[in-house]
């Protein structure tokens, strides 16, 4: 068959003639559906008359094309060819249908700020709710320490710690050249050059490398812990689970809970170790201060108390990571568009906790570790 | 390097609609995964206007058959003509204008989960870009009339609707460009027998209104007897039988045997000749 023929209209005295193909996709082709519609536009009366009977086919779309033409009513004058009668008198019974009417979104601004206020609350009831879980699991697994989730923790350290060892090593040294670069250039010109040290030690032990840590595993780790749950969600695993009574608390939440408060602090001394390595690379080119001097005024300059911190600092933003993600992860409803969106919160929400964790540290021990 | 050797003849370039070459043509058609052949030299033919159902015992790649024929997966050799074209070699206007003939009504439905079933339905007409959006609307409502949904459900997310209404919804939107070839993944499975009757009932009056050419691959006997106008049965990686219900019937095969002459087979046509006879 040669492909469809054009879908045209022509006016002739009072009646309009159809011809052509009147199927969908003969009236996507081209500008068909444009000329045809500019034409129907242009008609005037309604006394006309229709002659159809020179339409080699028809679909559905193409009678309706018509019936919403002729106002969805019959025509008094209208020629139809064989075999289009069944078309119309399909629309014909099937009548006029409307949508229901969706129900409107009249809400206010104050309403609107009143409904986030409790979806706050509601956030953080559920997040209370997660931690008394964990705890009461916890609890569960010392009492009996030989049931617990072991595989299921070491599979957790494995993904969340030691698969993160490569990007936190990245991303730690190139901060620190960085960081003692532009230190190194400004301390110069008070010829302060040796308390590059002491800048370095104190910032990336106390604060940058547990921060860059959890960021990095917030993204990482959180968002393949939100999905996770979600998909599992979605594919009715996390209800399988429920019925043969394995609870998801224990065996779910508490192992990534646990392996991230093992995990972190571990790649918080990492990435210390590495950003510190990295400074020591710029500093030796910048100012020519040698690794062993710098390694020997380390202590000296960072008491240990900054190192205890930055390590409690990776146990807490760990567990808060693995808490929030599995909040999120849990609330995700089966369907794609909740996935994503609750992927998307979860890592958000991740790292603003982890920043906000680090300034009430830095409130709580501002009294500790400074060696002046 | 890739593994497939065509072996189809040059097409024409053109869709070819009016039914003078078979639907889909399969010829030497092998599939593999890995180390395992699923198809051996499997050819097929079906012809416009009839609903082919292929069946075939767990793991003997029916539904892979059907996805080679949707050009989803490519056959390691042989050749998938639909409408005359090879599916594989087809240039992507072709392939477009190919996909707006055939409409696919996927397993568990595959609706857009984050569409209402209005914008599920409405979605490939809207793809073409020229229809305005009113008729969009009244084509919508008339396709949920046509497969039993009222309009009180347009506005429904697929999340809310039970297993039969996912199904019709995934039809209506097979059916939105008014394909002249459809493709059903066990159009039954996971509906109770009341709905499935219904359902079955359903494609059969769409066929007859619509003109459609019906490839499915089906496990329920009750559909499979009630709907099919020939089967296609696979095993020992191919066809070993084609025809009718009746011819089949008489075929020697322990396959045959058994999946159409068990005590679930003798069943179903049991009651199928009930029905027959009691229908005027």
């Amino acid at each position: 068959m040669p492909t469809a023929q054009e879908p045209t209209l022509t006016l002739n005295a009072g009646a309009i003639a159809a011809t052509g193909t009147w199927q969908v996709h003969a009236l996507a082709q081209g500008k068909a559906m444009a000329t045809i519609t500019a034409f129907l536009k242009s008609l005037k009366g309604d006394q006309l008359k229709w002659d159809l009977s020179a339409i080699d086919s028809m679909d559905h779309i193409g009678a309706q094309l018509f019936w919403n033409a002729w106002g969805k009513t019959r025509p008094a004058n209208l020629q139809l060819a064989p075999g289009l009668e069944e078309f119309f008198k399909r629309l014909e019974t099937t009548g006029t249908l409307e949508l229901p009417r969706s129900r409107q979104n009249r809400l206010t601004l104050v309403m609107k700020l009143g409904f986030a206020m409790l979806l706050f609350f509601e956030h953080m009831a559920g997040l209370l709710r997660l931690i008394g879980q964990v705890v009461l699991d916890s609890w569960r697994f010392l009492r009996n320490p030989l049931r617990g989730p072991w595989k299921e923790i070491s599979a957790n350290i494995y993904h969340a710690g030691f698969q993160a060892l490569g990007i936190t090593a990245l991303v730690g040294f190139l901060i620190g050249v960085v960081f003692s670069y532009l230190s190194a250039q400004q301390l110069r010109n008070f010829g302060g050059d040796i308390f590059l040290v002491n800048l370095l030690g104190m910032s990336i032990i106390r604060e940058l490398g547990p921060l860059l840590a959890a960021i990095l595993v917030a993204g990482r780790s959180g968002s393949s812990i939100t999905a996770q749950l979600g998909v599992m969600r979605v594919t009715e695993e996390l209800d399988a689970m429920l019925v043969m009574g394995i609870s998801h608390g224990f065996r779910l939440i508490l192992p990534k809970v646990l392996a991230l408060a093992i995990a972190m602090p571990l790649l918080v001394i990492w990435t210390d170790t590495i950003a510190l390595m990295g400074g020591m690379v710029s500093a030796k080119v910048e100012l020519n201060l040698s690794p062993q001097y710098f390694l020997l005024k380390l202590p000296e300059a960072v008491p240990l108390a900054n190192y205890l911190i930055g390590i409690g600092k990776g146990v807490v933003f760990g567990m808060l990571i693995a808490l929030v993600s599995c909040h999120f992860g849990l609330r995700i409803k089966p369907n794609t568009e909740s996935l994503g969106r609750g992927t998307t919160t979860s890592v958000v929400t991740a790292i603003t906790a982890v920043i906000l964790a680090d300034a009430v540290f830095a409130i709580v021990f501002s009294g500790v570790g400074f060696s002046l | 390097m890739s593994e497939y050797e065509g072996t189809c003849g040059p097409g024409t370039g053109e869709l070819t609609l009016d039914g003078s070459v078979p639907v889909v043509e399969i010829t030497g058609l092998w599939t593999k995964y890995g180390r395992t052949v699923v198809h051996q030299d499997l050819n097929l033919e079906i012809e416009q206007g009839e609903i082919m159902s292929i069946v075939g015992g767990s793991g003997t790649g029916k539904t892979t058959l059907l996805r080679q024929m949707l050009g989803l997966e490519r056959p390691a050799r042989g050749c998938v003509r639909v409408f005359g074209e090879d599916i594989s070699e087809i240039d992507s206007d072709r392939l477009q204008e190919l996909r707006n003939h055939w409409g696919m009504l996927f397993q568990q439905g595959a609706l857009y989960s984050a569409l209402t079933v209005f914008e599920n339905i409405a979605q490939p007409m809207r793809e073409l870009h020229v229809l305005p959006e009113d008729l969009v609307h009244d084509a919508v409502l008339l396709k949920m009339n046509m497969v039993g949904l009222g309009p009180e459900h347009a506005n429904k997310m697929p999340s809310d609707l039970s297993g039969g209404m996912v199904k019709r919804v995934a039809l209506a939107r097979a059916l939105a460009l008014e394909p002249k070839l459809l493709f059903l993944d066990e159009p039954t499975a996971g509906l109770d027998p009341d709905l499935s009757e219904a359902f079955v009932a359903l494609i059969k009056s769409l066929h007859r209104e619509l003109g459609l050419t019906v490839v499915m691959v089906t496990h329920d006997l009750d559909t499979l007897f009630a709907l099919s106008t020939r089967i296609a049965v696979l095993a020992e990686k191919h066809v070993i039988a084609l025809g009718p219900l009746q011819d089949l019937l008489k075929v020697d095969h322990p396959f045959i045997k058994e999946f159409f002459l068990g005590d679930r087979g003798r069943r179903a046509l049991e009651a199928l000749e009930e029905k027959t006879s009691t229908e005027p």
